[in-house]
């Protein structure tokens, strides 16, 4: 029943709905994009440092405590509201997965191999991008999906700072205790989350090469 | 070829020089083997000598170029590299992971797919059946065949093999130390390889050098280490069983003597070695043997006296 008046809201207001499904997406793939650009080459930077890889990796984990509310909560006084704030924080929400999965993942690149690159004759960069990285990608990927799905969730708290996204729905529905509109965000949400999941497995299975497959 | 002059290496904080005032000469072609304890030097020795490591004193010349006015990524292509645990790429094929230093300097990829073949059956794998495979697939000693194959990829006069059979079974380490002997010496590579394995090192080298502390404590043919070691040190290294060592390197044709009456019933091949005619002796309960020539026709007796006489000639 409730599924039924939840599926007529839609019908009802399409523009909103599909408008509000685009800002979600459009803000989850925004702040997935940027913390990757900034987490994987922070990484990759970081990899001939030690400590400061670790220091890398002890702040992501602290970053990693904060609840979601609490970064968007501490984002508003400084950035205001809006799109470019939720943004900012979604961007933070994903970084420390993706950053502590690429230090770990070239921590982990076995150093034999990497001797064995070098004297062989291969630069630093050689040995970063046909050697580390791809040997790194799988762990690599297994952060970014874990962060695309911490992302796509998340979003639906930017609703509180006016950044608009399925978020809008869940809590006007929770406001008016308009149980089918609460579902028209909930839902939807829900299924992204998992589809993020979904297709970020399948990248990782994809981007993980040949000889370093599963059997 | 290989000439290393009064080499220094302290690693800092450590108590004394890792290598201490080394000097040592590898001529072109030979099998140089550097062994010594834990912590002798002999991996930081190598490992100067392609720039993996920076010395702090002395000098390396490789074909009499001065390796430290040499740009290390382009002398490191030119110098084969073989370690314990091979080291190769999981994410490459068979194929690839030997045309690693090809590519690097690059070659076409004709002549890169006709070097990988020919490689491949050069340390005995079928190239069909293994080109396109990828190094979990492969066993530890296969492992090391590629490990070798991929060194040898661009043709380099100088080799750098670094314990390369320790990680591998006793048996398949036998079969690969005398397979790669072969190979290597039919390629006249000079080759510096490092052990702590003495009867590896006398199996394998044209030369040992002994090392200890990081300086060099006697550098000669196994067979004059064995018949003179030069201090307590190298005596115990070797080992008490040294005399056993030393005759297992010479031939039995070298202590062969003309027959005496009857040919001895029990026969052995004059290529084998004397500690395996010892043997034989002992366990027929004979002191005499009869040798064989490569057709099998008698060409000669061997006798216990005739061993002792023959291992006798060389002691001091």
């Amino acid at each position: 029943m409730l599924l039924v008046e939840a599926w007529q809201f839609i019908v009802a207001h399409p523009a909103r709905f599909f408008g509000a499904l685009y800002i979600h997406v459009a803000l989850s793939a925004a702040a997935l994009g940027l913390a990757i650009a900034i987490a994987v080459p922070t990484g990759v930077l970081l990899a001939d440092k030690a400590r400061a890889t670790l220091l890398a990796i002890t702040a992501a984990n602290i970053g990693r405590t904060l609840p979601s509310l609490a970064v968007l909560a501490l984002v508003m006084p400084i950035l205001g509201t809006g799109f470019m704030p939720s943004l900012f924080a979604l961007t933070l929400l994903a970084l420390p997965p993706i950053l502590i999965n690429t230090c770990t993942a070239l921590r982990q690149v076995d150093p034999d191999m990497v001797d064995a690159a070098r004297g062989m004759g291969m630069t630093r960069a050689q040995i970063m991008r046909r050697v580390e990285l791809p040997v790194a990608m799988p762990v690599i990927f297994a952060g970014i999906r874990t962060a695309s799905v911490q992302v796509v969730s998340g979003a639906v708290l930017a609703a509180y700072i006016g950044g608009g996204g399925l978020g809008d729905f869940i809590t006007a529905g929770i406001a008016m205790m308009a149980m089918p509109q609460l579902l028209v965000g909930a839902i939807p949400a829900t299924l992204l989350a998992i589809g993020a999941d979904r297709l970020f497995g399948y990248l990782q299975h994809a981007l993980t090469p040949l000889g370093m497959r599963p059997r | 070829m290989i000439e290393i002059r009064e080499l220094v290496k302290h690693f800092p904080g450590a108590a004394r020089p890792a290598v201490d005032h080394l000097t040592l000469t590898v001529p072109q072609g030979e099998v140089c083997v550097l062994i010594g304890p834990s912590g002798c030097g002999k991996t930081t020795t190598m490992r100067i000598i392609n720039r993996l490591i920076e010395p702090d004193g002395g000098s390396v010349r490789v074909a009499g170029r001065d390796v430290m006015t040499t740009d290390p990524v382009s002398l490191r292509r030119g110098i084969g590299y073989v370690i314990q645990h091979v080291g190769l790429f999981p994410h490459w094929s068979i194929a690839d992971n030997i045309a690693t230093v090809p590519k690097l300097l690059g070659w076409s990829p004709a002549r890169i797919a006709s070097r990988v073949d020919e490689l491949l059956e050069l340390v005995g794998m079928e190239p069909a059946q293994y080109r396109e495979r990828f190094p979990r697939e492969l066993s530890g000693g296969q492992k090391q065949r590629v490990g070798v194959a991929r060194a040898l990829a661009a043709d380099p006069p100088v080799m750098l093999m670094d314990e390369p059979f320790g990680a591998i079974d006793p048996i398949t380490r036998a079969r690969l130390q005398t397979e790669f002997l072969r190979i290597l010496r039919g390629l006249k590579k000079t080759i510096v390889f490092v052990t702590h394995d003495i009867d590896e090192a006398i199996r394998m080298g044209d030369r040992i050098a002994i090392l200890r502390d990081g300086a060099l404590v006697q550098y000669d043919t196994p067979e004059a280490i064995l018949a003179h070691p030069a201090d307590n040190f190298v005596e115990s290294f070797v080992g008490t069983d040294r005399a056993l060592k030393r005759i297992a390197l010479l031939r039995v044709d070298t202590a062969l003597e003309p027959l005496a009456g009857h040919p001895p019933a029990h026969a052995i091949p004059a290529h084998a070695n004397l500690r395996d005619a010892l043997a034989m002796m002992f366990s027929a309960g004979v002191d005499a043997l009869t040798v064989t020539g490569d057709g099998g026709a008698t060409v000669g007796q061997l006798t216990l006296s005739g061993i002792r006489e023959r291992t006798r000639a060389t002691e001091p």
